[in-house]
């Protein structure tokens, strides 16, 4: 791991019974970079999202992370407080399924602002101007700001998930398949703000998805995953325009026949 | 010696019989036990039956709790079953509770209140200490008497009504469903679930509307009013055109108050649970309340996340009757589809047994 | 007294298991210690967390007061007054400054308690998140973790919705810098009291088997925004019968057209003032 990594996996095994969902995977991390994983399902990359969060013990291998002070923690020996504390701070988690990770009987801004609350926030006033400044940033009109998810279309649920993630400032922030569900029109406009918020915050995240188009639009890098292992990595537009490996190459020309 | 088919099954439930109609006397040198001291001495399982069999007639309720040996679903399974064969003269109009000859009236939500907290003969107060003095006869010492105050009772709700700070009694649309008629349609209106509270198993009302009480499905609930004692039963019959009095039943009636509905700009109301049960029945007609509210939930606008929320489950699973039908049926013979379990379960487990080990 | 029972109803054993929990709740304020809630002759949810606390650390020469929203003769009070008269005849008072254990339902005496004095409050739901998080397995790991956003996330609904909090009773508190506790169905009005009171306070919650206590001298503040800060209300009256215009008052209903009569809810505190002069009829 070098100095400035700030995610760094080694030999991560993983197996549901007699099913292999990570095989020996490395992988690596740096500031402000988007990494994606891509593959079909049944791949093990939505396995290894997990385990890279923390959701999920791996067999064997280690994942360290570097905390803003520039200390090395593993993540899966750390207390559960800590990972908690983490989770609710400088990381974050967006759910395919907005729903998972939102309160449905909570305003608009209470979502946003529950994070912000949590770290010892205690001025309504400013707590719900910061929560109506991150809906603008997400583009959700602010006087929507005390109505009920349940009013809201699929794509505006997921934008204000990625509110409610993004209000902590967190450096790292997984994503599993982010527009997932949603209608292309829908997506597009999803993935255009998903990149510039990535951008201007500088955030990191490890983004997984089956959807190459995907990849291509928000990564830096990508990692193939074939039933557990990683059969290619590197470079986003260096592996799709000219991959390496078979599979890899399956995808790629499945996607341009699609 | 060559398997012969079992036969006898007719003389086998005979003996069954005679062997029950003996244990249901018990020792016969014990004095039998009397329809008279049931429905006199042991009054709230009487109500209950009552209840839950839908019928009031506390003789009848009695001799079916003698007769089912003191199992009370039991017995009301036996009042049902006997209602069925009554045919149905006229309906009478809704009790008037407000008119009530009050043996209990108590509020929570008010110190005092026109009318007066009234106790009645309740458990409340007592120490739950064995008292063995009543393993031997003795009459208890005349409680003191005082002739009956004359004052009005104004109904608590009504109280918090003239301030309009509970919702409306809500209006009646139409004919109330009435479910020992027809069969439960979803979505079931207000007056059918009453009803099927009315007639359900207090155990389950009573778990649901705790649970309502520790957070699955909260609505903050107090008790508005229990009253309790005789109100008139009135029917018009069409020879005569004007309304008659053919009885009086013992009824408990309970408004809750509850979680308060509106917002900065739509002055809030308390909302209401109701519960309603035959005779002196402080925990059914609680509990019947407590879900009442609960299951309006949806209507109020507030999110359906508990059992005790979910209409279809409760006014689904709430009577016993059916309820122990349905357990106690799996007693019957099922050895033919069994059967077909016995040889799936066989063939699936030859084709594990024959699978090569999965490669790595 | 009746001699069949050992002093205050509980077994010698039951009563070291219940102060040992006493122990570790001081220890620990605000934070809710299991016990083994023993079947009591009062039903669950009637005092009985409150009627074992008392039990376990009361003595023959204490002076006991037992209140139910605040007065000496409710029913409950009689009730559980007479209780501890048949299992441990120790004295019974009906004033608050004679007192050296006070169980109490759903408030505070008006009167400021000294160091030697234990104020046990009587506890329905010992969980401040129950309503939010109904899962106890939920809200255990929420207090281990100081996670307490559900609870912030509720008073930001309510400022949105109603434009303040509408806890009237049982309003959570922080206790101590730490744990988020319920103080009990008192009225919004007494939580101030609890704050660096000099008397010991003891919660016992019965039916749900927990135990909690606030030690003297302990910060207890009731949880709110800057700026809208914890305010604690009463109705804007003076008692009809002594005179105070700044005590916790009960409304009686005299009449069904509206007629009103407001008294002292804490009797004691309303007698001593009327003895002292202060009546009004």
């Amino acid at each position: 791991m070098s100095d400035d990594t700030l995610l760094s996996a080694r030999g991560l095994t993983l197996r549901f019974g007699a099913v292999p969902a990570l095989v020996d995977v490395d992988a690596e991390l740096w500031p402000g970079e988007v990494l994606a994983v891509v593959g079909e399902s049944g791949s093990g990359k939505t396995s290894l999202l997990n385990v890279l969060s923390g959701r999920c013990q791996p067999q064997s291998g280690v994942v360290w992370y570097r905390d803003p002070e520039g200390r090395l923690a593993d993540v899966h020996a750390m207390p559960q407080p800590a990972l908690r504390a983490l989770h609710r701070s400088d990381w974050g988690f967006v759910h395919q399924n907005p729903r998972e990770n939102l309160r449905m009987g909570v305003s608009a801004g209470g979502n946003v602002g529950e994070r912000l609350m949590a770290r010892g926030a205690r001025h309504y006033g400013s707590i719900r101007a910061e929560a109506i400044a991150w809906l603008a940033q997400v583009e959700i009109d602010a006087n929507r700001v005390d109505d009920l998810p349940s009013t809201f279309s699929g794509g505006m649920l997921q934008r204000l998930q990625i509110a409610r993630t993004l209000v902590t400032h967190p450096r790292l922030v997984f994503m599993d398949e982010p527009t997932g569900g949603l209608d292309v029109s829908v997506q597009a406009r999803l993935l255009d703000l998903i990149r510039s918020l990535v951008a201007r915050l500088g955030i990191a995240a490890v983004l997984v998805t089956h959807d190459l188009a995907v990849a291509r639009l928000l990564a830096h890098r990508i990692m193939v995953m074939q039933r557990g292992r990683v059969v290619e990595a590197g470079l986003t537009d260096q592996v799709l325009d000219d991959p390496q490996h078979a599979y890899t190459q399956l995808l790629v020309s499945s996607v341009l026949q699609a | 010696m060559p398997y012969v088919a079992v036969k006898g099954g007719e003389r086998a439930i005979d003996n069954a019989h005679a062997w029950l109609a003996e244990t249901r006397r018990g020792d016969p040198a014990v004095a039998e036990i009397g329809t008279e001291q049931i429905a006199e001495q042991l009054g709230r399982a009487v109500d209950r039956v009552m209840a839950e069999g839908s019928l009031y007639d506390p003789k009848l309720a009695a001799l079916a709790i003698k007769q089912a040996q003191g199992d009370l679903i039991e017995a009301a399974f036996l009042l049902r079953a006997y209602r069925t064969t009554l045919p149905r003269f006229a309906h009478a109009a809704p009790v008037d509770t407000a008119a009530m000859a009050a043996h209990r009236r108590i509020s929570s939500v008010y110190k005092d209140l026109p009318g007066g907290q009234i106790l009645g003969p309740t458990t409340d107060y007592t120490h739950r200490l064995l008292d063995f003095a009543l393993l031997a006869e003795g009459a208890p010492p005349p409680a003191p008497q005082a002739p009956a105050a004359d004052e009005a009772m104004p109904r608590v709700s009504d109280i918090l009504g003239h301030e309009g700070l509970i919702e409306a009694d809500g209006e009646p649309d139409g004919e109330p469903g009435d479910l020992t008629r027809e069969p439960l349609a979803f979505p079931a209106g207000r007056d059918v679930r009453l009803q099927a509270l009315a007639r359900g198993d207090e155990g389950f009302l009573l778990a649901l509307g705790y649970s309502s009480q520790r957070g699955w499905g909260g609505s903050h609930p107090f008790v508005g009013e229990i009253r309790m004692g005789e109100v008139a039963v009135e029917i018009t019959p069409p020879e005569l055109g004007f309304a008659i009095d053919i009885g009086d039943v013992t009824l408990t009636e309970c408004q809750m108050v509850t979680q308060f509905k509106g917002s900065r700009t739509v002055p809030p109301q308390f909302t209401r649970g109701y519960g309603l049960s035959f005779g002196h029945a402080d925990r059914r007609a609680m509990a019947m309340a407590l879900v009442d509210r609960a299951m309006r939930a949806a209507e109020l606008g507030e999110e359906v996340t508990a059992p005790a929320q979910n209409v279809e489950f409760v006014v689904s699973h709430c009577d016993n009757i059916a309820a122990t039908g349905f357990v106690e049926h799996l007693k019957l013979p099922h050895y033919v589809d069994f059967q077909s379990e016995l040889e799936t379960i066989r063939r699936m487990r030859a084709e594990a047994a024959a699978l090569p080990e999965a490669a790595e | 007294m009746n001699t069949g029972y050992n002093f205050a109803y509980l077994d010698e054993q039951t009563k070291r298991m219940v102060r040992r929990a006493i122990l570790k709740a001081v220890a620990i304020p605000g934070h809710q210690v299991p016990f083994g809630s023993r079947e009591m002759p009062l039903p669950y949810g009637w005092g009985t967390g409150g009627i074992q606390v008392t039990a376990s650390i009361i003595g023959p020469a204490d002076v006991l007061k037992v209140i139910d929203q605040g007065a000496d003769d409710t029913t409950n009070a009689v009730s559980i007054r007479r209780f501890f008269a048949r299992t441990a005849g120790v004295a019974p008072t009906t004033h608050t400054a004679e007192a050296t254990v006070i169980q109490t339902r759903h408030r505070i005496p008006e009167l400021p308690l000294r160091e030697d004095q234990i104020l046990v409050y009587q506890v329905p739901q010992p969980e401040p998140l129950a309503r939010l998080e109904p899962s106890r397995a939920e809200s255990r790991r929420m207090h281990a973790l100081s996670d307490y956003g559900l609870m912030h996330v509720k008073l930001y609904e309510d400022i949105t919705r109603y434009g303040h909090v509408s806890i009237s009773h049982d309003y959570p508190v922080m206790v101590n810098g730490r744990y988020l506790m319920a103080p009990s169905p008192i009225p919004a009005f007494d939580n101030p009291k609890m704050h660096m009171m000099p008397a010991l306070q003891l919660f016992g919650a019965g039916r749900e088997k927990r135990l909690y206590a606030v030690p003297p001298y302990t910060e207890v503040r009731s949880l709110d925004f800057d700026d809208h800060p914890f305010r604690a209300t009463r109705a804007p009256h003076t008692c009809g019968l002594c005179g105070a215009t700044d005590s916790y008052l009960d409304e009686v209903v005299l009449d069904d057209r509206g007629g009103r009569l407001f008294v002292c809810s804490d009797t004691d505190h309303c007698e001593t003032r009327r003895e002292a002069g202060g009546a009004r009829r």
